[in-house]
């Protein structure tokens, strides 16, 4: 790798199938399967035309059965390969649970650490492209609540290429949460293979009244609050954990320690939600003694996704929930 | 001709080259279209070109098939496809969130939807617009859901038809629960008795609840006909993507009958789905048939097949389209003049024009509904967050922004 990096704008989507098309440029180890992903490209075009460039051998449609996915991926990687499957809506990995919590998640600890592996799940996350309540779903809490597995939630173009490569190069069953609404944006990401690493939150803004954390599509949401807020003179820092598991607790705790406060936000319903982690973690933390307002989760609601598209945005935090979930935190505490 | 038989392993201590073993992909594409030759393992009574074929097995099925009723399912499959049409064209005018078009699929499910009695149960997967038809379950309720005004817009129980079920696979193992329940409640063991009939895909033959499903079936001689329409693409795989074996064939593993009917051809298809559902309902299910049928038009309005099919593989279809056999059928032997048509033309049209006019008039949904319908009674958390969330809303008809 070189020190410069060619950076130039592409799509969140061009950025996953870029990485993809690396790995398996550098790698022979490489292979993608699952549904569509061959001449269709994938569902969301994710996989494009990579079956044109690197075969059918190597990019696999497979039948219609998402535990069959993962479960040859398992055993693929446990063979030495480096598979990357595509679920096609994160909402179907649960036809597939039993291979990711029993089997891939499991292994390499029941083996007493003698077999690896270094598998990684793609799948498309979140709401608002009106895909109603079985494909719309954000289930990251389920993956992180099992050891064993990492989890990756990219929030940018670069994100989306670095963290799949990074979770790619890991030794460990890898889940990449990709958001649908993600796909089409632009943003600028290096045309080498460059890494994010693992663990490693990213300090997306910086302010002095309180700290958002988000993940998924609400870090770009947090980000446009904490421009509006700044209009306010509400300076806002913002932190995108990237990974959820392993969390980087430690720059969520030193900013929340900077700022005193911390607003918490995700797509993802509120009870047993991954930020009810964070909280926790914080109130557990040496943060606690300079908090200056109680920890306030802002969360879907406790609803499935509906179908209607007004009430689907009703649904997750938007842009002026943000704004004034922060500004109620700073004015009243 | 290849057929599965051929594909025999050698005995033990044969050599090992077994090339007999495994099919060449030309075998199984061979193997899994045999039928568009009209092989012999295809029940068909009506021709593409509409000449009536005799079936010594399936003929006494449809003998009350007389020519009013025989113009009765031209209507019902003229109206379902005129209903297709619009609501595909609803969806491109932005009036519906997606729609899932049956465009070529319309034998199969009248024929398969006039086959059941008032008290048989019927699952569909979310392409069965033509049996919900047939169980008077309204145009107008389907449209709902996919303007995204309404969920399920019908009672399942009343309509005798299951919500739609859009994960794939899912609706297989309800149905096996609910004819076991059949069974086991006494509605089974004679002319009198109830069956259920079950919808999917060619690509839900892959999942695992549909393996499960044919167990539970078979295990409790559940009155369940399992019908799978091939309608040779899952999305952008065809279905050798996901069978060696002709689909009908894999009943035998399970222990029960398999058939497979031209599924563009309605008179077949209420023939032998009647003698499925008979078969169930006096108590030697579960049974299934295969509807070998084509997907003429996107799998959704999301959906691009020419990205991965070639226009030749549709042209040929057209010549077996399901409508006009029975066009044919009715014109050449009398059975229908040309008012006749032009009243059912003139029919559609009118019926096209009251969807369009119900779609775009369906009053949105109340904001706070949202919060209904999770649980079966009202939720403490949930009430709080309707409050919360009414409050806000009240906040922007003060800022007058709403
Ligand atoms: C469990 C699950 N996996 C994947 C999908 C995405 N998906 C929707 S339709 C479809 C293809 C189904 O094909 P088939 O069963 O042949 O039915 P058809 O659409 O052709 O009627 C797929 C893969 C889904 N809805 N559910
Ligand atoms: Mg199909």
């Amino acid at each position: 790798m070189t020190a410069t990096t060619d950076t130039r704008e592409i799509t969140y989507a061009e950025a996953v199938r870029e990485a993809l098309g690396q790995a398996m440029e550098s790698d022979d180890r490489v292979f993608l399967f699952g549904e569509d992903v061959g001449t269709y490209g994938g569902a969301f075009g994710v996989t494009g035309d990579l079956v044109h460039r690197f075969g059918e051998d190597r990019v696999r449609d497979t039948p219609i059965s998402e535990l069959g996915i993962v479960g040859a991926a398992v055993g693929a990687a446990l063979a030495g390969m480096r598979p990357i499957v595509e679920i096609q809506f994160s909402d179907f990995t649960a036809q597939a649970m039993d291979q990711i919590v029993n089997q891939a998640a499991k292994i390499h600890f029941m083996l007493g650490g003698a077999a690896e592996v270094p598998m990684v799940l793609r799948a498309p996350g979140g709401s608002g492209t009106g895909a109603a309540a079985q494909h719309s779903q954000s289930l990251e809490a389920w993956f992180a609540h099992i050891p064993g597995l990492k989890v990756v939630m990219p929030a940018t173009v670069a994100d989306a290429k670095g963290l799949l490569l990074a979770a790619i190069d890991d030794p460990n069953p890898v889940v990449v949460l990709e958001h649908k609404l993600l796909y089409k944006q632009s943003g600028p990401a290096p045309q080498e293979a460059t890494r994010t690493p693992l663990g490693k939150a990213a300090v997306r803004r910086t302010g002095t009244d309180l700290t958002i954390v988000a993940t998924g599509v609400m870090v770009s949401r947090a980000l446009e609050a904490a421009e509006q807020l700044a209009a306010e003179g509400i300076t806002a820092t913002v932190v995108d954990p990237r990974t959820l598991k392993p969390l980087d607790e430690q720059t969520i705790v030193d900013t929340v320690t900077a700022t005193g406060r911390a607003l918490l936000v995700q797509e993802a319903p509120r009870s047993g939600g991954f930020m009810s982690e964070v909280s926790a973690m914080l109130c557990d933390s040496p943060a606690f003694g300079y908090l200056r307002a109680p920890v306030r989760r802002l969360c879907g609601l406790d609803v499935p996704i509906p179908y209607a598209p007004q009430l689907e945005r009703a649904a997750v935090p938007q842009v002026p929930d943000i704004v004034a979930e922060a500004t109620k935190l700073v004015r009243e505490w | 001709m290849s057929s599965p038989e051929q594909w025999t392993h050698p005995q033990p201590g044969d050599s090992s080259a077994a090339t007999a073993a495994k099919p060449t992909p030309e075998q199984v594409i061979a193997g899994l279209r045999a039928t568009s030759e009209g092989g012999a393992d295809l029940v068909q009574l009506l021709t593409p070109e509409g000449e009536r074929v005799d079936s010594p097995e399936f003929d006494r099925y449809v003998t009350d098939i007389d020519g009013a009723r025989l113009r009765s399912l031209f209507r019902d499959m003229t109206l379902v496809r005129r209903f297709d049409r619009e609501a595909n064209a609803l969806q491109r005018q932005g009036q519906l969130g997606i729609w899932v078009p049956l465009l070529g699929q319309e034998a199969a499910q009248i024929g398969a939807g006039r086959a059941l009695r008032p008290m048989d149960m019927a699952f569909p997967s979310y392409r069965e617009h033509g049996v919900a038809w047939c169980r008077n379950v309204s145009p107008q309720d389907l449209l709902g859901i996919f303007r995204c005004s309404d969920h399920s817009g019908w009672d399942p129980v009343a309509a005798r038809f299951h919500p739609y079920t859009i994960v794939i696979g899912n609706q297989v193992l309800n149905a096996a629960g609910y004819a076991m329940g059949q069974r086991f409640d006494g509605h089974v063991g004679d002319d009198d008795g109830e069956a259920t009939i079950c919808f999917f895909g060619d690509g839900a033959t892959s999942q695992g609840d549909v393996h499960e499903g044919f167990v539970w079936a078979a295990v409790y001689d559940a009155p369940l006909v399992f019908f799978c329409q091939n309608n040779q693409w899952a999305i952008s795989e065809p279905t050798e993507r996901q069978s060696r074996l002709p689909l009908y064939q894999r009943a035998q593993g399970y222990g029960f009958p398999g058939i497979r009917v031209d599924g563009n051809d309605v008179l077949a298809c209420l023939a032998v789905t009647r003698w499925a559902l008979d078969e169930c309902r006096t108590g030697n299910g579960p049974m299934l048939i295969e509807a070998f049928t084509y997907r003429m038009d996107a799998h959704t309005t999301t959906d691009d097949p020419t990205r991965y099919r070639l226009s030749d593989e549709l042209e040929a279809w057209k010549l077996k389209d399901p409508i006009e056999r029975v066009r044919a059928y009715l014109s050449r032997n009398g059975l229908a003049d040309n008012d006749f048509f032009e009243e059912i033309a003139a029919e559609a049209d009118n019926f096209a024009a009251e969807i369009r006019d119900f779609c775009v008039n369906m009053p949105d949904p109340p904001p706070d509904r949202i919060f209904s319908e999770v649980y079966a009674e009202p939720s403490p958390v949930l009430e709080a967050q309707r409050a919360e969330y009414l409050s806000y809303l009240d906040g922007f008809v003060g800022a007058g922004e709403r």
